[in-house]
């Protein structure tokens, strides 16, 4: 993958001079972000623009019998009001299934319901407006006649033979099952001293990104095309499919993305009202805006982390894991979202449970079932907050039963440094991970020694803390392994275009997409340094299907490694290229040339030669100058396709410090650490804050978030007073240190980093408490650890 | 429908004039009347921040004041207090530590933030930590915040001495 | 969430606010900080076709101490009351309970009056007025009406105000040499609704309870003056006098089930708020007994 030049000057892309590669360099372009100055789509405003509103079900599951527009339609300022089955002759349905997910069924899912409504807050007509508030007005004149159907609102009971089918075309309300039998489970369960059972409870919950969704659809048709402006993660796959089901060819569609007020995967899924909004403004052939409001967004964004697993642990005297198994239920939507599938989470905690652990014995089983909830998909860590809480919490009942160290059975049964590449009994294949320097480090970083002792101490002044790690290995840099080869025309590759414009200036195109981890600023920053060009004078574009090359974007934590190695490769060429025109106008060879800090300089010596403002006049004003017969080319493009691994896994551990009020239930979190190896790091600081940001949002789930509904399938919770985020009063700080196992898989040797601060968080705040309650021999295997689980779990209410 | 009321108030210094509905808040007379969309809307139910801005010296939510309810008042959204260069050293701060990921909680927070700069400047992680605790962030988990808010503080009590 | 349409007019003084509730009745709804009445508006749980704003009537306004009694204004907002050296001086336990209610944002808004009026049994004014043995004074067009806090709180949102009538101030009788306060909540983060709370003011003489007024929130449709307080009065407090206590507040009670606690749960909170005031302000940590492994 090294080109000749850079062996001929001795360094790797990595240690070039002045490279900004390993180094905090702030993000360029936030000043407009702090000055107010963004562009997110709520802001934006196009020439008669409409605004659309939905009408909701109240219902989890009714069939609907009858709406009555009329008065709606009458009010002034109303532009239409669509039903469903009028939608549906401008955009068709689509059901989420993937071939390579065995068995996974579901049934097609329209834009807007037509004849039934399978979830509170499913949308069953459009009201269209020309304001907002005018549009929920109208839609309070749309009169439907529900006739409600039983909802099938718990999981447990989901495949009872007494519970109704939701889609009785299916057969049965399991959307997928997946069963893995590896190694000699009974035998290893048999032969262990201590086998401990427990279940996991985890509430589901979601991902509340402070800009709700919104979409702005503007179908022109007088040029055919459909732009829209959507905070997507992926708009390449929002073009695919905004195409096909509104029966237009890619081309005439544009997908556009400015600025985005957090996603978190939230935003890389296609929702049913988003497409409704396309269709409407090109049946109304007009721009319609559709901004959620936070009510609809609690009951209409993705939900996640549904899941209740029984699972135990087989265990020896001596500390060796024997064996792992889980049987896991975890309750979905009434569809399988679209086109990534609800089952997909459930896939990835079978695959993930155990991982960072040498036993070879696991057994699994998952099963999907569909509700009369809101739909479920992908949420930052996917199945790994799920997998990484039932191993770590497994690993430390097991622990605790022989009466061993957590620090020191995971010494025993982690997956030695040196033992790579290897594999898991799941299937997943290791190339270099390092759990044990990770533990290491953090050992020495928490003070580990120091902290149990300040327990003992003051347990015996009646006040509990607790310690709680969590080890976890994290998909990143997915191949076509994750989508593609289920048919999924999501693409796993990525491509940047880079140019050196007339004054000297690179322009990049990247097809991978920001939402505010810094996907500009490592785009930038790679560019830069393998150019040799100061970061000020490279300008990102990205976030548009017109304008950068073909991608997947940013999802699965894989802008850096997928993104960034192509923008690697792409700086490479572009650089060979000024060389070779360097060369030409000053009569030397490419070899004996090097650029840095902004010019063209001999590599012996470190002689400037020629700016490359200049060298960029010469090339597009005075080609004339240069020798015959030769092309300058000052723009290149390179993709990049992770070809080695399927995934390149990182690793990483985490600890939990906190203390219980044994006497309210309350839990104060003291301190938290993260030791995370992702590879080379290209920013430390970005990929800091998003470990950061990634670990606050599983403190949430580990003590606040929970989508509450009732057994009518009603959500309770859908406002921002009830549903409890992490606030600043109640968070820690939060250190991060890091190990570095690059990847062989392309030159720059990134691996993601995005969501492993979600991955473990809940896990290691979780073992905490149990180790902080373990004098009142309290176990708790249920997320979130509200007070009133606490106080039940002491016997104190 | 009721009826359209004549407001003339202060945004930014600037005397502004308009007819408004009875029923449009603060937050939305700035973004729709006046396009100065660095004010935004996290939730309509002043939870969030998302929408905090200045009326009359004191930071309110918009998204909980009627329009027409700032007749005569002085409003500073986080456009003025940028332009004016109120918060320049905030904000460089907030740059430098990557106190910003998305950008959406940032005007708010840029907000309160120089909110307890100005009245408590002697403040410690903590009381940060709580002064902010009206404001939800999605993308930083807040250490990073914490960090620039603090940096500034000591900042400012140096130049101060 | 936008809400409905409405009419809005500006009410140049307290009799002017009356004539308009008056002709209004039950259509029009008063705005005072909007902190309370602005969500409920955007969410359209509550739609009225007049808001009559009182902002701006500088009679509601001031904060005064005369001849033993603290004068607050209805629309004295919560930072007024944060950062009123006469109520540290005069009602300490107002200016510690306040920094509890919302964020800055929300207290540089809300009001006092607002937040009496809305009467939201999980929030801390209310309860404080009780502990305090305030008296709320109610304007209408026949007169002025002075109402002990205790009498005040009805239900769920729910006073003793009628549509056509204006709470205009909170008169609390200043602290005492011999004044002690308490103030505590249960909350999930800083700023939220409480799950229970108590806001207590007593004399203390010695070591005995002259007087304790145990204004409790969160535990049911209204904050309570619990009765329970009479077993810790007038004699030197005993584990068994505050077990008593404990258990006589525990059968006052009838706590709303929801999804933050269970009815079980709040009366063991307000159990562990009663034992943590009392051994508060005796000083004297062993009646509050801390559960031990």
């Amino acid at each position: 993958m090294n080109d000749s030049s850079d062996k001929q000057s001795g360094l790797s892309v990595l240690d070039r001079p002045n490279s900004y590669i390993g180094k905090t360099v702030p993000r360029p372009n936030l000043g407009r972000l702090m000055q107010g100055r963004g562009q997110y789509v709520s802001d934006m405003v196009l020439p008669r623009m409409a605004h659309v509103v939905f009408l909701r079900s109240p219902y989890a599951h009714a069939k609907i019998l009858k709406i009555d527009v009329t008065e709606a339609k009458a009010m002034p300022g109303v532009i239409a009001v669509v039903t469903g089955t009028e939608l549906a002759k401008v955009i068709t349905p689509w059901v989420g299934i993937l071939s390579h997910l065995k068995g996974l069924k579901s049934a097609p899912q329209h834009a807007i319901a037509t004849d039934r409504a399978c979830w509170q807050g499913e949308a069953v007509a459009a009201i269209v407006a020309t304001g907002r508030a005018l549009a929920e007005d109208a839609a309070e004149l749309v009169s439907v006649d529900y006739d409600e159907l039983v909802p099938v609102t718990d999981m447990r009971t989901a495949l009872n033979p007494e519970t109704p089918v939701i889609h009785p075309e299916l057969g049965d309300n399991l959307a997928f099952e997946r069963n893995l039998d590896a190694g000699a489970v009974d035998q290893a369960f048999k032969d262990s001293d201590e086998v401990v059972e427990a279940e996991f409870v985890f509430g589901r919950h979601t991902g509340v990104t402070l800009e709700p969704r919104a979409v702005l659809a503007d179908w022109n048709s007088g040029e055919e095309r459909l732009t829209v402006y959507l905070g997507t993660q992926a708009p390449h796959m929002v073009q695919n499919i905004a195409a096909m089901h509104l029966g237009l060819d890619e081309a005439q569609v544009r997908v556009v993305c400015k600025d985005v007020g957090g996603s978190f995967g939230i935003k890389v899924h296609i929702y049913a009202d988003e497409m409704a909004t396309l269709a409407l403004s090109k049946l109304l052939r007009r721009p319609v805006k559709f901004v959620a409001d936070r009510v609809e967004s609690f009951n209409t964004d993705i939900h996640a982390r549904d899941h209740v697993c029984k699972a135990r642990i087989g265990v020896s005297k001596n500390g060796t894991i024997n064996a792992f198994e889980i049987d896991d239920v975890t309750g979905i939507g009434p569809y399988s979202m679209y086109p990534r599938t609800s089952a997909i989470e459930a896939n990835q905690v079978v695959n993930l449970v155990g991982g960072p652990y040498t036993t070879q014995n696991y057994r699994a089983r998952t099963r999907v079932v569909f509700q009369n909830k809101n739909v479920t998909c992908q949420y930052r860590g996917v199945g790994h907050p799920i997998a990484c809480s039932i191993t770590e919490g497994l690993v430390d009942l097991a622990a605790q039963r022989i009466g061993m160290d957590p620090i020191e059975i995971r010494r025993r049964n982690l997956i030695r440094d040196d033992a790579y590449p290897c594999g898991s009994p799941s299937g997943l294949k290791f190339e270099a991970l390092s759990h044990h320097a990770s533990l290491e480090k953090l050992i020495g970083m928490m003070n580990y020694d120091v902290l149990r002792a300040e327990q003992a101490e003051l347990r015996k002044r009646g006040i509990y803390r607790g310690i709680g790690i969590a080890s976890f290995i994290e998909v990143t840099n997915p191949s076509a392994a994750f989508y593609g080869v289920g048919g999924a025309r999501i693409s796993s590759q990525d491509g940047v275009a880079v140019r050196l414009d007339a004054t000297g200036r690179v322009i990049c195109q990247t097809s991978i997409t920001e939402q505010g981890q810094g996907s500009e600023s490592l785009t930038a920053q790679i560019v830069g340094s393998v150019l040799g060009v100061s970061m000020e004078r490279v300008r990102v574009v990205l976030g548009d299907t017109d304008n950068t090359p073909y991608g997947g974007g940013t999802w699965a934590s894989r802008g850096a490694g997928i993104g960034g190695e192509a923008a690697l490769q792409a700086a490479k060429v572009l650089r060979k290229n000024i060389l070779d025109v360097a060369a030409a106008i000053l009569q030397a060879k490419p070899g004996e040339l090097d650029i840095v800090n902004n010019a063209v300089v001999d590599i012996q010596g470190g002689q400037q030669r020629i700016e490359l403002q200049e060298l960029a006049r010469v090339v597009y004003f005075r080609p004339d100058t240069l020798p015959p017969g030769f092309q300058p080319e000052l723009m290149a493009t390179r993709h990049f396709v992770p070809r080695e691994y399927p995934f390149a896994f990182t690793n990483g551990i985490q600890a939990s410090w906190l203390e219980v009020d044994t006497q309210a239930g309350f839990i104060k979190l003291l301190k938290h650490w993260v030791v995370e190896d992702c590879g080379t790091i290209i920013n430390p600081q970005l990929v800091d804050e998003q470990i950061r940001g990634g670990v606050v949002q599983g403190l949430g789930a580990a003590l606040y978030e929970h989508c509450i509904y009732d057994e009518r399938g009603q959500l309770t919770n859908a406002n921002m007073a009830d549903y409890l985020v992490p606030m600043s009063g109640e968070m820690p700080d939060i250190d991060v240190g890091h190990i570095v196992s690059p990847t062989l898989d392309g030159e720059l040797g990134a691996k993601g980093a995005g969501e492993a601060g979600t991955a473990a968080a809940a896990a290691a705040v979780t073992n905490a408490v149990n180790d902080a309650l373990s004098p009142f021999n309290v176990t708790v295997t249920e997320i979130p650890l509200t007070p009133r689980v606490i106080l039940t779990a002491l016997g104190r209410i | 429908m009721t009826n359209p009321t004549p407001i003339s108030l202060t945004v930014n210094g600037e005397s502004v004039s308009a007819q408004v509905l009875p029923r449009l808040n603060l937050a939305d007379f700035l973004r729709e009347h006046l396009g100065l969309t660095g004010t935004h809307v996290g939730c309509e139910h002043g939870v969030c921040g998302a929408c905090t801005v200045r009326v009359n010296g004191d930071i309110v939510r918009a998204c909980l004041l009627l329009a027409v309810q700032a007749e005569n008042a002085s409003v500073e959204t986080i456009e003025g207090l940028s332009d004016s260069g109120e918060i320049s050293d905030l904000q460089a701060a907030f740059q430098n530590r990557n106190a910003l990921q998305c950008g959406y909680c940032t005007p708010g927070m840029l907000m309160a933030a120089q909110d307890i700069l100005t009245h408590e400047p002697q403040a410690d992680r903590e009381q940060i930590r709580e002064h902010l605790s009206g404001n939800y962030c999605r993308c930083t988990g807040y250490h990073a915040i914490v960090d620039a808010v603090e940096a500034t503080a000591r900042a400012r009590s140096g130049q101060a001495r | 969430m936008k809400a409905s349409a409405f009419s809005y007019t500006r009410a140049s003084s307290v009799t002017d606010a009356l004539d308009l509730l008056a002709l209004h009745g039950d259509q029009a709804k008063v705005l005072s900080g909007g902190q309370s009445l602005m969500p409920a508006l955007n969410m359209r749980l509550s739609a009225p076709a007049l808001l009559v704003d009182i902002g701006a009537i500088s009679e509601l306004r001031g904060i005064s101490e005369l001849n033993g009694v603290l004068k607050i204004g209805a629309l004295t907002r919560h930072v007024d009351i944060l950062r009123s050296p006469d109520i540290a001086k005069h009602a300490p336990l107002l200016t510690e309970a306040i920094a509890h209610v919302a964020h800055p944002a929300i207290r540089n808004k809300g009001t006092i009056g607002g937040s009496l009026a809305h009467a939201d049994p999980a929030s801390e004014l209310p309860a404080c007025t009780i502990g305090l043995d305030a008296i709320i004074v109610v304007r209408g067009r026949n007169g002025e009406r002075r109402i002990r806090a205790a009498d005040f709180f009805t239900g769920i949102y729910e006073t003793v105000l009628s549509p056509e009538e204006l709470l205009v101030a909170v008169e609390i009788p200043v602290a005492k040499s011999n004044s002690a306060h308490f103030f505590h909540e249960y909350a999930r983060r800083k700023g939220d609704y409480a799950i229970v709370g108590l806001a207590a003011s007593g004399i203390l003489e010695g070591d005995v309870f002259a007087d304790l007024r145990l204004g409790f929130f969160a535990v049911g449709d209204r904050p309570l003056l619990a009765a329970a307080s009479k077993h810790l009065t007038g004699k030197p407090v005993t584990a068994s006098m505050l077990a008593d206590a404990q258990a006589a507040l525990d059968a006052e009670l009838d706590p709303q089930e929801d999804q933050q606690a269970s009815a079980e749960m709040r009366r063991y909170l307000a159990r562990q708020l009663m034992a943590r005031c009392v051994a508060t302000l005796l000083g004297r940590p062993e009646l509050e007994a801390r559960p031990r492994a």
